[in-house]
């Protein structure tokens, strides 16, 4: 079974801890700006929103690659950037309509998350459980499928 | 089933991969006129600049990766079309029952005397790539005529080689089909801040060799000569048509599609540079020679090759550029609709610039400058057509509150 | 490691910021935060200087866990002399801003002279510059100019540190407030800021904070991470309830200073407590509290967001006010509430609104104008000095007025403004003041719990209780349970709480983390984060260390021990009510002993030997 990031922004009170551990387990340093989830506040609203790749099925990103530089991990599902391959071009930044792979200039390259390999750090270092990873045929997930259906990109297509 | 391809760019490519994921049986064949393997256009850049080999730009790394597949590549030049054949330079004829034309585009040759001078060269190929590459020497005097996006994504490669680099562009500003005057300005005042000379509202008239010495002459609309070792010609693309004459296929711009992405032939369909398909932004058409339209092109009209009906919503234009290390990019109707607000902020000193344009109180276009974090929710909020609400308003105070805006209208808020 | 060994002088008389690398030997010595920004206080100011001068310093610097992973480390100190005391001032901030510091590329930033005009220094990674702030958010409120600043500088991920209009004009508990709603609070700090004509501080960084050991790190931070989510205060009790979760508790046990400290039990407590926040409205079937909220990295979340019922007559006909934003904390819903015997929980709230909004203390607010209506009760002030306003206790309208009068310095605000001392002695009732060296004490009545008798009386910024919170253990029982009114022992207490609190606050943490961890769980994080080896012993000695060079300065500008003591009520009425009836706080029983344990001489002056043996 496939497991996928379930967010709940009621339970986030914005500390950040999944953009430290993001970066940590990617980087091994403390950096928000390299985390690839990042936490929004929407303070007049008192919210707090975590936000980060769903790895969606049609993965703009990966279609949009020239260099197929963007592949899909056989274990987790997740789409990962094979930075060896990508040559900074950006297209797939653009092209994703969530906002949720970026370049990174101080590499050139882009990044987006990888599911750290089926054991996610955001979720580990959470800790109040406003991120966790789930089964993908659970409630949860089809919570956050309406979450990107909201951004219709995909009505992109009409069958 | 027989499905013919011309033309191994992304757009061909994704459509021949998405043919094979719907039919597992069927024959595909992709005919490309270029030596290499398929690759990219997009990575010749940072193939000039050499962070990567020429292997670096194919489109997919794996030798055998179409062998597998089933896809059989084929080296030639399609001369002409037929409604179920296609002839190829060598003569022969090759049958189909579903065409897609993905011939791209080819660069515009300017009306310039002397433009087949041997310094001449233009920047499409990843042959011309290596002949430039060759010619662009520490210390050469190089002339690039053209500030379009081609000619801008170049610039760093040839900046970097040190050559002593002029710009000459006709339009106003630089880029002037993806940035407005205001951020066309801002780019080319970080370019010559880095030492790039550049000459806007200016067309080049002749190119000739100097009597005395191997250089060459790039004589102005301004009436200066620049003198020149080498001079690289980026001065728009055109479709690829040309091989379609005669052949009862409406073209205009490009090759005319409709919302399957099939032409005014049955069975016989265009994607990429060379389609003229649907506009999301017009509602019409348009040709967008770029990436994500060559890749979301290749794909529908692969589904509706391998017959689902499947309808394109219509392509939005957008792209992304770094010149010198400064990185723009811009989306849909940038340029804005009568009666409809924007949301503007520049700051000169730092380099960024953000522009969105509103029909009522939906995003309909942008522009940024020195902004990358999350810029793709630009096209969330553009494609999906999101109602901001009261957002729209504190976008024009201040348009960074973009993701903000996005996660409010779209969110769990 | 750890530390980014990177100090910005700003030079605000010739407008030049300078990179300079930060004094290791010293960090060595002090850690970070509010040691090392004493440290070089100390060093480059004569401590008898006009604090509103051109010669005091603004230091904002952060400690070595600052932007790490380990709970609660998204702290930064502002040290300087402080103008309400004249003594050495450090206040501690929470938010976004002393991690994107250190994201940034910084440990510390020191402003020095003066401004010619207002201005506002940018901070973006490794680049900072001062740019005019006049015609653009001079004049503004926070809001307006952490507002202004992203979208005239197109980033809205910056962090902005601003003093409002009150900052501006020198009142002197104004604050410097970052992220909307945290403070650099006490001291008036935005006051000198204000002097400096430094409108704002802003800062994105895009960088990184790296720590010495990354394995030991984590497995050091994780195990800290465990006790505080297994601690009740820290694990269920902040998080749900806020600090706020004492109102009941201290009014209960009669230490919760009411009108002005004449009793010590507010019959309106439980309108103004946690309890009160969480309940619906019977007006909008609302509850005030929105939800809680974390600093930077803070896996506690005490922070409250609320909302203020929208038809309260405070907010009713300006819907700006209908937002959500930072809700009450204890201190603040005291000073606002029990000290005025106003329980108006919407009124208080919106008043800390205000103060957010504006950059002003809600301690030293409330507290003054509780001595105000002190005043005006004895008769001291009339209708007349206030403008027509009846400043009567529990008036909860009257109190929104004179804060409004506060901010916009219009009328009797202007004697607000200035501190319940500086107005008190002006209106020839200076026992009326609830201060020590001139700062306004918080929420705990020392009659009640003994042990912040001393801690007032001793800290060095002036009554404070966060120098040395005994209230852990004489109320709360943390991390061991002493007897709120007994003398004994609390000498010892204090000393070993104010040590270990220096430790705390220079490392860069919350100092609420203490209610979970000891000094062994402080020493792992700082050990595994930092060169050099970081014993409990050595935190213990660099928190002595801080407070005796604290104290040093303070003598040296003038202070002695006589400022060691308490106002008269305190020492001389008895409470009337609740378990400490008939008590008064028994200073004199606690701080000789204090002196003997300090190695000070019986003037409270640091002896030569007590100042060799911390190397000082």
């Amino acid at each position: 079974m496939q497991q996928c990031l379930n967010i709940d922004p009621g339970k986030c009170t914005g500390c950040r801890q999944c953009e430290l551990g993001c970066s940590f387990a990617h980087e091994e340093f403390f950096s928000s700006s390299r985390s690839r989830i990042k936490v929004f506040d929407l303070h007049d609203q008192g919210l707090f929103v975590p936000y980060t790749c769903t790895q969606c099925a049609d993965a703009w990103c990966m279609a949009a690659c020239p260099v197929d530089a963007i592949q899909v991990d056989a274990d987790t599902g997740a789409k990962t950037v094979d930075t060896g391959v990508c040559v900074g071009c950006k297209v797939c930044t653009i092209a994703c309509p969530f906002g949720t792979i970026n370049y990174v200039s101080a590499t050139g390259k882009v990044a987006k998350c990888d599911l750290c390999g089926g054991d996610p750090a955001c979720v580990k270092a959470c800790p109040t459980g406003a991120i966790s990873y789930i089964d993908s045929d659970t409630a949860g997930f089809s919570k956050m499928q309406q979450w990107v259906d909201k951004t219709a990109a995909q009505h992109n297509v009409q069958t | 089933m027989k499905h013919v391809i011309i033309g191994a760019g992304p757009a061909g490519v994704s459509a021949a991969e998405h043919l094979r994921k719907l039919d597992s049986t069927a024959e595909i064949v992709i005919i490309g006129d270029e030596a290499e393997p398929p690759y990219s256009r997009m990575a010749i850049p940072y193939y000039l600049v050499g962070d990567i080999e020429e292997a670096g730009t194919w489109q997919r790394k794996n030798g055998k990766h179409f062998k597998n597949l089933g896809v059989k590549l084929i080296h030639d030049t399609v001369v002409s079309v037929s409604p179920s054949s296609v002839r190829l330079k060598t003569g022969k004829r090759i049958n189909f029952d579903r065409l897609l034309i993905a011939t791209g585009s080819r660069p515009v040759q300017p009306p310039v005397r002397g433009l087949n001078h041997p310094a001449v060269h233009h920047c499409w190929t990843l042959a011309d790539a290596r002949e430039i590459a060759k010619r662009m020497q520490k210390g050469s005097e190089v002339v690039l005529m053209g500030a379009g996006f081609i000619g801008c994504i170049i610039l760093q490669a040839l900046v970097e080689r040190g050559v002593d680099l002029t710009v000459v562009e006709m339009e106003e500003h630089m880029v002037p089909r993806m940035m407005n005057a205001e951020a066309g300005a801002m780019i080319k005042r970080w370019c010559q801040a880095r030492g790039v000379r550049i000459i806007t509202s200016a067309h080049v008239i002749e190119v000739a060799q100097q009597t005395e010495s191997e250089k060459t002459d790039v004589i102005i609309s301004t009436g200066e000569a620049l003198s020149a070792d080498l001079i690289i010609v980026a001065t728009g693309v055109r479709a690829n048509l040309g091989f379609l004459e005669g052949s009862a296929i409406a073209v205009d711009q490009g090759v005319v599609v409709d919302r399957q992405l099939q032409t005014s032939i049955y069975g016989i369909f265009a994607a990429g540079d060379v389609a003229q398909g649907p506009d999301f932004s017009t509602n019409g058409t348009a040709v967008h020679a770029i990436q994500t339209t060559a890749s979301q092109h290749g794909r529908i009209a692969a589904l509706n090759m391998a017959g689902r009906k499947v309808l394109y919503h219509g392509s939005l234009a957008m792209n992304t550029l770094e010149t010198l290390g400064l990185i723009s990019t811009s989306y849909g109707n940038w340029q804005g609709v009568p009666d409809g607000d924007s949301a503007v902020a520049i700051n000169a000193d730092a380099y960024r610039y953000l522009s969105l344009q509103f029909d009522g109180d939906v995003i309909i276009g942008a522009i940024a400058i020195g902004l990358t974090d999350h810029i793709g929710a630009l096209r969330g909020l553009i494609e999906s057509r999101i109602k901001l609400g009261l957002w729209k308003d504190r976008l024009v105070e201040d348009p960074y509150r973009l993701m903000e805006a996005y996660l409010a209208r779209t969110g769990p808020g | 490691m750890a530390w980014n060994q990177k100090v910005l002088r700003v030079d605000l008389s010739n407008g030049s910021c300078v990179n300079e690398a930060l004094n290791m030997r010293w960090a060595k010595k002090y850690l970070g935060q509010r040691g090392l920004g004493s440290k070089y206080l100390s060093e480059e100011i004569d401590p008898t200087v006009d604090p509103l001068s051109a010669d005091n310093k603004l230091i904002f610097v952060t400690g070595p866990l600052t932007g790490t992973c380990a709970s609660t480390s998204a702290r930064y100190s502002v040290v300087t002399k402080g103008p309400l005391t004249g003594a050495i001032a450090c206040s501690n901030s929470g938010g976004q801003m002393g991690a994107e510091l250190r994201m940034a590329g910084w440990d510390m930033v020191i402003f020095e002279g003066r401004s010619a005009q207002p201005v506002y220094l940018v901070i973006r990674d490794d680049k900072a510059e001062l740019h005019n702030a006049d015609g653009f958010i001079w004049g503004k409120t926070v809001w307006e100019t952490e507002s202004a600043i992203r979208a005239k500088h197109g980033d809205s991920q910056m962090r902005v540190a601003a003093i409002g209009a009150p900052g501006e004009r020198g009142v002197l508990f104004s604050c410097i407030v970052n992220d909307q709603h945290r403070a650099a609070g006490r001291s008036g700090v935005g006051a000198v800021m204000g002097s400096k004509n430094l409108k704002a501080v802003a800062v994105r960084g895009t960088g990184c904070v790296e720590v010495n050991d990354p394995d030991q790190f984590m497995q050091a931070t994780n195990a800290a991470k465990a006790v505080l989510a297994e601690h009740p205060v820290t694990g269920q009790g902040l998080p749900a309830y806020g600090t706020q979760v004492l109102m009941n508790v201290i009014n209960q046990s009669g230490a919760l200073p009411t009108r002005n400290a004449r009793d010590v039990q507010f019959e309106g407590a439980e309108n103004i407590s946690a309890e009160a926040m969480v309940e619906k409205r019977a007006t909008d079937n609302k509850p005030n509290l929105v939800r809680n909220a974390a600093c930077f990295s803070c896996t506690i979340a005490c922070g409250r967001i609320s909302q203020i019922d929208r038809s309260h007559f405070t907010v009713k006909e300006r819907p700006e006010y209908w937002k959500a934003s930072g809700g009450l904390e204890y201190e603040n819903a005291w000073s606002l509430g029990a000290a005025n015997g106003v329980d108006d929980l919407e009124a208080i709230t919106f008043i800390n609104f205000l103060c957010n909004e504006h950059g002003l203390d809600p301690i030293t607010l409330g507290a003054t104008l509780s001595a105000a209506m002190e005043l005006y009760d004895v008769g001291a002030i009339s209708d007349k000095d206030c403008g027509g306003i009846k400043l009567k206790f529990g008036d909860a309208r009257a109190l929104v007025q004179m804060a409004e009068m506060t901010i916009s310095g219009e009328g009797f605000g202007k004697e607000i403004g200035q501190g319940s001392k500086r107005l008190c002695e002006k209106y020839g009732h200076a026992d009326l003041s609830m201060t020590v060296k001139g700062l306004e004490f918080p929420a705990y009545d020392p009659r009640g719990v003994q042990g912040m008798g001393l801690t007032y009386a001793t800290s060095n910024r002036g009554a404070c209780h966060v120098r040395s919170y005994t209230v852990g253990s004489e109320i709360m029982g943390v991390p061991v349970k002493t007897d709120p009114h007994v003398t004994e022992g609390k000498a010892e207490l204090v000393m070993a709480v104010q040590d270990a609190t220096g430790a705390f606050d220079s490392a860069g943490v919350c100092i609420f983390t203490s209610f979970g961890w000891t000094l062994e769980d402080l020493a792992a994080q700082v050990d595994a984060a930092c060169s050099g080896e970081w014993t409990v012993d050595k935190l213990v000695e660099v928190g002595e260390r801080i407070w005796n060079l604290e104290r040093k300065f303070n003598l040296a500008a003038g202070l002695t021990g006589k400022d060691d003591t308490l106002p008269k009520r305190i020492l001389k009425e008895a409470a009337r009510t609740g378990p400490a009836k008939g008590m008064t706080c028994r200073l004199d029983e606690m701080l000789p002993e204090y002196y003997a344990l300090r190695g000070w001489t019986k003037d409270g002056v640091p002896t030569t030997k007590t100042l060799n043996r911390l190397k000082l």
